[in-house]
C-alpha cells in the first residue's frame, strides 16, 4: 500500500472579495509536497486573487472557507508569519522600494525567517556566501543586487529578482503569479531554470499563468482551470495544451451549461 | 540589529524619559533684570558680558514671538520659567568630584565620560540643565592648541576670543528667541581650532534638560581659524514631563580661510506623549559664517524629538569660493510640529550651497520645510541646488514646503526640486510577504529614504539616528 501523502496546503470552499465584490466563489484545492500545480484561466477568473488571499494581502476579505498549511489555520496568521511558515509569492508586479538595498532587504527578510524558526541571525559572511551561491543559481547580475529593491529594474529583471528572493528564502510553497508575463524567451528560460533547480520532494509550487508557454519549461503535475472564482476543471499537462489550442470558451460554455 | 530595534520599539516609548534625583541649584521662576544679574553673578561673569545680557534683554522686551512659521504655539508665559538650574556641586576638578548620580545619568544615556571614550575617539562636553558638567580630553586637545571647554570656562580663560566672536554671527537682536538666549544663556560649549590644525577627534556636546519648569538656553560658539578642520556633534534628550519645556539655544560658527566645520545634530528632545501632552519647545537659532576664501560649513541634522521645532541652521557665504551644505531629516509623529530648513546667504563670488531636506510626517503631525536662498548683488557665479523631499505615512499628517529665493545677480544658478511620496500599502505588503513585519518594514523604508542624509553623519551617530527614526515612527502605520 502506498503511504498516504502528507498534505501541505488544503483550501476548502474559499470565498473572498475585494471592496465588497466577490471574486473567489468556493475554491478548493489540495497540494502535497513535491507537486507543481498550474492554475490557468481567462482574465478576471480570480487567479491573482487566489495568490493575494493565500499570502494575506489585507486588501482582500475572506468571507467563507478554510485554508490550512500543514494543519495550521493559515487565515489566522498575519502575512509576515505566513511568509515565515514558508509561503512565498513571486509577485506579478513587484514594487520598487527606493533607498533600500537588495542586500539589506534580503538580510532582514532571511533573519526574520530565522527568528521565527528560533534560529540565530546569519552572520554577515554566511549571508554573503549564500547570496553569492543563489545569485549564480538564478543567473542574477551582481549589479542588480547592489541596487535598491527593484528600483529601475526592467520587467524581466524584476521577475528574475523574484526568483532570486525565492532561492534565498527557500520556501516550502512558492506561488508564481504570472511570472511569465512581460518576459522574453531567454528571460523565461532563465526564470524557469531557476524554479526547476529549486524543486525538491519537500517543496511545492503553484504556477499561475495565462499561457501554456511557461509550462513548456516548468512541467506541472496538475493543471487546473479557474473560471468565475472556482476551479472548474482539473487535469494533467495535456489539459494545458488543449487550452492553448482551443482557448477558454469551450470551458466557459461547459460551465455555463451546468 | 533589527531584533534590538524591535525590542526597543515595543518596550519603550521614549527611553530617555528618566529624571535624575540630584540636588539642584535652581533660581525662582520669573524674568527681569535682577534675574539676569543673578545669573551673571552666579557665573562670576565680567561686566561686559552682563551688559551684553542686559542689552539683549531690553531689546527682547520690545519684541514679539514670531508667528510666521506654520506652527501652532500655545502662549508661553515667560515669567513661569526658571532661567537657571544647576546640579549643586559646581565645577568639578576631576571625575571623582562629579556627582555620582549625574555620572549615572550620562552613563544611562550612553555617554561614558571616562577616558574610555578614547576608544571611539570622541571628546564630550556634557551640559545638564544649565551647567556644563565635564569636558573630556581637554588635555589631549590642548596639546594641539585646541580649546574645547564649557562656555563659562571660555569666558573665564579666553575672554578675548569670546568677546571677539560672541554675537558676531547671530546678533543679540536677531530674533525673539535669540534675544532671549542672549539675555539668559547659562552655559554651553566653546571650540577654538587654531590655524592649520585638523582636530584629531570628533568633538561632541550632550545636552540634557533634567529639572522641571526650567528652560535650557545654551550657546555654542565654534571658531575655526585658517586652514583648520573640526567635526562637531550635538545630541539632546530630556525626561518625560507633562508640561512643556522651553529650549532656546544659539549656535554660532565662524570659519576662516580654507577652514571647514562639520556640525551634526541628532535632536531627540522629549516629543510629548501620544495625545500631544508635554514635550520640549525647540526654538533654536543656528548660523555659521564662511568668512574666508574656500571655507566650508556643513550642517547635518536628524530631528526626531521635540513637540515643536523652529530651527533653520544657516550659512552666510561671505568668502569667495566658500561652500555650504545642509542635510536634514526631520520626522514628526503624533502631535509633533516642525518648521525647519535653512538659509543660504551668498555674498562672495563663486559660492556654492547644497540643500537636501527629507521630511517624514506621520500621525496628525505637521512638517514644514522652509528655506531661503539669497544671492547678493556681488555674488558672481553663485550656485545653489536644493532638494526637498517629503514622505507621508497615513492620511492625517501634513507636509509643506516653503522655498524662498531672492536672487540679485544674473550669473547665479539656483535650482529647486521637490517631491512628495507616500509609503504605499503595496510596499508594506511586499515586505510582509518576505517575512518582515509592518513596523520593521516602515523602519526599513524610512531609513532607506533618509539614507543620503544619515550617511553624512559620523558612524556612531548614524546608528543611533537609524534607531531613532524607527522608534519615532512606532505605531504610525496601522
Amino acid at each position: 500500500m502506498r503511504p498516504i501523502p502528507n498534505i501541505m496546503l488544503e483550501i476548502k470552499d474559499l470565498h473572498a472579495s475585494i471592496n465588497g465584490k466577490e471574486i473567489l466563489k468556493g475554491l478548493s484545492l489540495t497540494v502535497h509536497p513535491g507537486e507543481i500545480h498550474a492554475i490557468m484561466g481567462p482574465n478576471g477568473a480570480g487567479k491573482s486573487t487566489l495568490s493575494s488571499v493565500l499570502t494575506g494581502n489585507p486588501a482582500f476579505e475572506v468571507t467563507h472557507g478554510k485554508v490550512s498549511f500543514y494543519g495550521k489555520d493559515l487565515l489566522e496568521l498575519p502575512p509576515e508569519d505566513r511568509a515565515c511558515e514558508g509561503i512565498f509569492l513571486s509577485f506579478q508586479y513587484p514594487v520598487e522600494i527606493p533607498g533600500v538595498s537588495m542586500v539589506n532587504f534580503m538580510r532582514t527578510a532571511i533573519n526574520e525567517h530565522r527568528k521565527y524558526n528560533n534560529l540565530p541571525p546569519l552572520s554577515a559572511t554566511d549571508f554573503l556566501r549564500v547570496m553569492r551561491e543563489k545569485k549564480e543559481l538564478v543567473e542574477m547580475d551582481n549589479k542588480l543586487t547592489n541596487r535598491s529593491v527593484n528600483e529601475g529594474f526592467s520587467g524581466g529583471e524584476k521577475k528574475r529578482n523574484e526568483i532570486f528572493q525565492m532561492a534565498m528564502l527557500e520556501p516550502r510553497l512558492s506561488i508564481l503569479d504570472e511570472t511569465d508575463s512581460g518576459l522574453d524567451i531567454d528571460a523565461l528560460r532563465i526564470v524557469a531554470n531557476g524554479v526547476n533547480k529549486l524543486k525538491s520532494p519537500e517543496n511545492a509550487s503553484i504556477v499561475i499563468t495565462h499561457y501554456q508557454r511557461l509550462l513548456d519549461y516548468i512541467i506541472p503535475d496538475f493543471v487546473h482551470v479557474l473560471y468565475d472564482g472556482r476551479i472548474v476543471k482539473s487535469g494533467t499537462k495535456e489539459l494545458a495544451l488543449e487550452l492553448e489550442k482551443k482557448g477558454y470558451d469551450w470551458i466557459k460554455q461547459e460551465v455555463d451549461k451546468k | 540589529m533589527a531584533e534590538d530595534i524591535l525590542h526597543e520599539v515595543t518596550q519603550n516609548e521614549y527611553k530617555y524619559g528618566f529624571t535624575t534625583d540630584i540636588e539642584t541649584d535652581i533660581i525662582p521662576t520669573g524674568l527681569n533684570e535682577d534675574v539676569i544679574r543673578l545669573i551673571s553673578s552666579k557665573k562670576n561673569e565680567p561686566e561686559w558680558l552682563l551688559e551684553f545680557r542686559l542689552k539683549a534683554f531690553r531689546h527682547w522686551q520690545t519684541m514679539k514671538m514670531p508667528d510666521w512659521a506654520l506652527l501652532k504655539i500655545p502662549e508661553i508665559d515667560y515669567q513661569s520659567i526658571s532661567y537657571y538650574a544647576a546640579p549643586r556641586k559646581n565645577a568639578p576638578k576631576s571625575l571623582d568630584e562629579v556627582d555620582p548620580e549625574l555620572l549615572n545619568t550620562f552613563n544611562k544615556l550612553g555617554i561614558p565620560l571616562e577616558e574610555q571614550m578614547a576608544l571611539s575617539g570622541i571628546a564630550v562636553d556634557a551640559v545638564m540643565d544649565s551647567v556644563s558638567v565635564k569636558t573630556t580630553f581637554k588635555e589631549t586637545l590642548a596639546e594641539k592648541g585646541i580649546i574645547f571647554c564649557s562656555f563659562s570656562e571660555a569666558v573665564e580663560h579666553h575672554p578675548d576670543l569670546v568677546k571677539k566672536y560672541l554675537g558676531s554671527v547671530v546678533p543679540y537682536n536677531d530674533n525673539f528667541y535669540a534675544a532671549l538666549n542672549c539675555a539668559v544663556f547659562s552655559d554651553g560649549s566653546f571650540v577654538y581650532i587654531p590655524k592649520g590644525v585638523r582636530c584629531p577627534m570628533e568633538l561632541s556636546t550632550y545636552f540634557r534638560i533634567n529639572a522641571s519648569n526650567t528652560g535650557q538656553f545654551e550657546r555654542t560658539l565654534i571658531v575655526a581659524d585658517e586652514d583648520s578642520y573640526v567635526s562637531y556633534l550635538e545630541g539632546c534628550t530630556a525626561p518625560m514631563r507633562d508640561e512643556n519645556q522651553l529650549h532656546a539655544a544659539i549656535v554660532e560658527i565662524v570659519v576662516q580661510k580654507n577652514a571647514e566645520v562639520k556640525y551634526s545634530t541628532v535632536q531627540n528632545w522629549y516629543p510629548g506623549d501620544k495625545n500631544g501632552n508635554g514635550g520640549v519647545y525647540n526654538f533654536v537659532t543656528k548660523r555659521g559664517i564662511c568668512k574666508g576664501e574656500n571655507s566650508k560649513i556643513s550642517w547635518t541634522q536628524v530631528e526626531t524629538g521635540s513637540a515643536i521645532t523652529w530651527k533653520y541652521p544657516s550659512c552666510i557665504l561671505q568668502g569667495d569660493n566658500s561652500s555650504a551644505e545642509f542635510y536634514s531629516v526631520a520626522v514628526t509623529n503624533n502631535f509633533q510640529q516642525a518648521d525647519t530648513g535653512t538659509k543660504m546667504i551668498h555674498l562672495g563670488k563663486n559660492t556654492k550651497s547644497h540643500i537636501l531636506s527629507k521630511g517624514i510626517s506621520a500621525g496628525v503631525s505637521n512638517n514644514s520645510y522652509r528655506g531661503l536662498v539669497r544671492v547678493g548683488a556681488n555674488a558672481e557665479n553663485a550656485r545653489n541646488f536644493s532638494q526637498c523631499d517629503s514622505l507621508l505615512l497615513g492620511d492625517k499628517c501634513g507636509a509643506h514646503t516653503f522655498p524662498y529665493m531672492d536672487v540679485n545677480n544674473d550669473t547665479a544658478i539656483v535650482e529647486h526640486e521637490a517631491t512628495t511620496s507616500k509609503i504605499s500599502e503595496d510596499q508594506i505588503f511586499y515586505c510582509n510577504q518576505r517575512g518582515i513585519s509592518t513596523e520593521d518594514a516602515v523602519g526599513l523604508i524610512v531609513n532607506g529614504y533618509a539614507k543620503e542624509v544619515i550617511n553624512k553623519l559620523p558612524m556612531e551617530f548614524a546608528v543611533e539616528a537609524q534607531k531613532l527614526l524607527q522608534i519615532t515612527l512606532e505605531g504610525s502605520v496601522g
